[in-house]
This record gives C-alpha cells, sequence and structure tokens, in this order.
C-alpha cells in the first residue's frame, strides 16, 4: 500500500525486518537501509529534508530505535521541515534481535504523546490498516511535517539478505538525488506533485 | 577562563571560506561564540541537536544532499557519537569534517574535563580517524579546508582538534 508512494519520495528506512520488506518489495536507488547505528533513521531524515527543500523524504522507523534517540523528535520539531514525513511502525518489540518486549508494550510507553510532547504538531496514532493508509495519505497530501505511529504485529520476514552491499547502498542513493537535482535544474521534473509553495 | 572572540570568528571564518555552509552542533563554552556567528549568519544553515549522535545522522544526510556541512562538538560529545560514527559513517563510506573542542588536556583546570580530554586522542587512533590539533589561528583556516577536502575524498570521518591555545585568550 505504501510502496507505490515511494517512487518519488527520498525514503530512509532502519535496519530489520522495515529494511527487508521494503527491499523485497523491490529495490529501487532513492531507498537508503539504516542497517546499523539504530536511532539515527530520524536524524539522516532531518539532514536531508533541511538540506533537499524541493524534495518529500520519509523515514520508516520503528520502536526501539526511535527510543534509543528521543532527542531526535525535539530536534526535528525544533527546525519543522515541511518536506519530511516520520512514519514510526511500533511492534512493541526487539524484533531483530531476539523478540524482547519493547518499553511501548501494551501501552506502558506512548511514542505519539512522546513525540506531541516534543513539540511535533502534527502527530497521529494507528493501529489499523485503513486508518494507516488514510494518514499516510493525508501527510503526503500536506505541506508540513508529519508523524505517524502505526501499531503493527511484531512479525517480521523470515530470510534477511540483500544482493546490495552497504557502501554501495549509499553511492546509488546519493547519486539517484544527485541526478534529481540536475534533472530538477534543467526543468525536466517538476516539485512533487503534493507540494504545494516552493 | 575567557573563550577568545577574535579566534572564534576566526574559526567562522575558514569554515564559511571553505564553502561550508551548513553545520551541526552541540553549544559548549569554547564554541559559543562561534555558534553565535553562525545562528546570526543568513547563509548559514545550523542545526542545533539534542546529543551529539544526531548530528552524525544529520551531516550523513546532507552529504548525501550535496550539501557542504561541518560537525561541531565537544570531545565529550564526540565520545557520545562513537557508535554512530563507526556504524553510519565508517561502514557507509559517509565523510564528516568534525571540529572538536579538545577540553581536559593541557592546562585544564575543571577537573571534570580531564578523563574525556586523557583519552579522546587514543580513541581517534583505535578507530582510525585522522585527526590534527589546532592551535595556530594562523593556521585554523587552511586546517579546516584540508579536513574538509580529506573527508570527502577519503570518505572518512576526520578531526580538527581545537585546543586551549587556539580557544581560549591567554592569561
Amino acid at each position: 500500500m505504501l510502496y507505490p508512494e515511494l517512487d518519488d519520495k527520498i525514503v530512509v528506512t532502519i535496519m530489520g525486518a522495515c529494511a527487508q520488506e521494503l527491499y523485497d518489495l523491490g529495490h529501487k536507488d532513492n531507498f537508503f537501509y539504516l542497517q546499523h547505528a539504530m536511532g539515527l533513521a530520524s536524524s539522516i531524515g532531518l539532514g536531508l529534508a533541511m538540506h533537499l527543500p524541493a524534495e518529500r523524504i520519509v523515514v520508516l522507523d520503528g520502536d526501539g530505535s526511535v527510543l534509543m534517540n528521543l532527542g531526535t523528535l525535539a530536534t526535528i520539531a525544533r527546525y519543522r521541515p515541511r518536506n519530511l514525513v516520520h512514519i514510526i511502525f511500533d511492534n512493541g518489540s526487539l524484533l531483530s534481535t531476539g523478540g524482547f518486549d519493547s518499553h511501548t508494550t501494551s501501552g506502558t510507553t506512548d511514542l505519539a504523546a512522546i513525540a506531541r510532547g516534543a513539540g511535533l504538531a502534527r502527530v497521529s496514532a494507528v493501529d489499523s490498516v485503513v486508518d494507516f493508509g488514510e494518514a499516510v495519505i493525508d501527510a503526503f497530501n500536506s505541506d508540513d511535517l508529519s508523524v505517524i505511529v502505526a501499531k503493527v504485529a511484531a512479525v517480521g520476514p523470515n530470510h534477511y539478505g540483500m544482493d546490495l552491499q552497504l557502501a554501495e547502498n549509499a553511492f546509488r542513493f546519493k547519486r539517484f538525488i544527485h541526478s534529481r537535482r540536475s534533472h530538477r535544474s534543467a526543468g525536466l521534473l517538476g516539485l512533487p506533485r503534493d507540494r504545494g509553495q516552493p | 577562563m575567557t573563550v577568545s572572540y577574535e579566534n572564534s570568528k576566526v574559526i567562522f571564518q575558514g569554515i564559511k571560506a571553505a564553502g561550508i555552509t551548513s553545520l551541526s552542533a552541540l553549544p559548549e563554552t569554547w564554541l559559543g561564540l562561534l555558534l553565535q556567528q553562525a545562528d546570526k549568519d543568513p547563509d548559514v544553515t545550523m542545526i542545533q541537536v539534542a546529543k551529539e549522535e544526531e548530528a552524525i545522522g544529520i551531516a550523513a544526510g546532507a552529504y548525501f544532499a550535496g550539501q557542504p556541512h561541518v560537525l561541531l562538538m565537544q570531545n565529550h560529545g564526540f565520545l557520545a557519537a562513537i557508535n554512530g560514527i563507526v556504524s553510519l559513517a565508517q561502514l557507509y563510506g559517509i565523510p564528516l569534517c568534525m571540529l572538536i573542542a579538545l577540553r581536559g588536556h593541557w592546562g585544564e583546570p575543571y577537573p571534570w574535563h580531564t578523563r574525556g580530554g586523557i583519552v579522546t586522542e587514543g580513541v581517534l587512533r583505535a578507530l582510525g580517524i585522522p585527526f590534527e590539533y589546532a592551535r595556530d589561528p594562523a593556521q585554523v583556516g587552511r586546517q579546516i579546508r584540508e579536513a574538509y577536502t580529506f573527508s570527502l575524498s577519503s570518505l572518512s570521518p576526520v578531526a580538527l582538534l581545537l585546543t586551549r591555545d587556539l580557544m581560549e585568550e591567554p592569561l
């Protein structure tokens, strides 16, 4: 459901199920998989968003990663890049590392409330596929920073591995962004269709 | 202890002269005057982080975006950012140009800075991060430019250690 929407976006995912499931749907050069350095996907997204105002940046994050870098929510809120959509899949589990409960299990910790408290204005919490779809469409149609906390089941793929070296991913991702900039400056690409003011 | 206004200005001008117009930072005393100038310069984007490891991610994003970027932090912040440096920058071959305030070193009067100051060089060596000491305001602009150039060519983090000689007014 989300995948076709990512074609014209710059996408950063965390490690584990998030990265693998996106890769298995079909790798594209506008996807960067952060296979380690937990917590920093959102920071990469912030760095991209602040320096690529004409692009739409999507971060696919997880509860375990966000809990490792809660300060990022405050930093993102402070600078409020309007072209960033931060999606946090909250499975309440450190699934990729043995399935230990994360702090969000059973609603103990409410990431959406933390995000709002950090100063993020547009935060939605969803727990069904339909609501998720609506939240995503709303975020992509808006011209503002959006956070979506999506409760999901703690299930992941039955395999891990990519035919893509880490540095190769970084090189191709950077080259993709560079080519978009070149095309844009040559007038071959308009602003993303869902962006309002340039 | 008084932070050198003149040398803070020289460092900021050195950053700009190197063509760098984006920086991430966590304010600390030695960097304060420098960051105030960055903050009020309309040509510079300054991103203030809550913890230094965030800046490693932000720097990676800036690099992917093709934006020259420099990171400013205290050495204790560098120590707090190590996993990001190792498992994002070094793992993926992403350049970082880090200007690090070297607290807790020669002449340090404050006990709380000393342990971090003592281990900083050893940690940089252990991580294989090339570094230089910046002591002379006449050289620091060139050192910043060369650090940035080397980070890009080596696709590696590099560190310029801002020393007491440079950052404080002489007693």
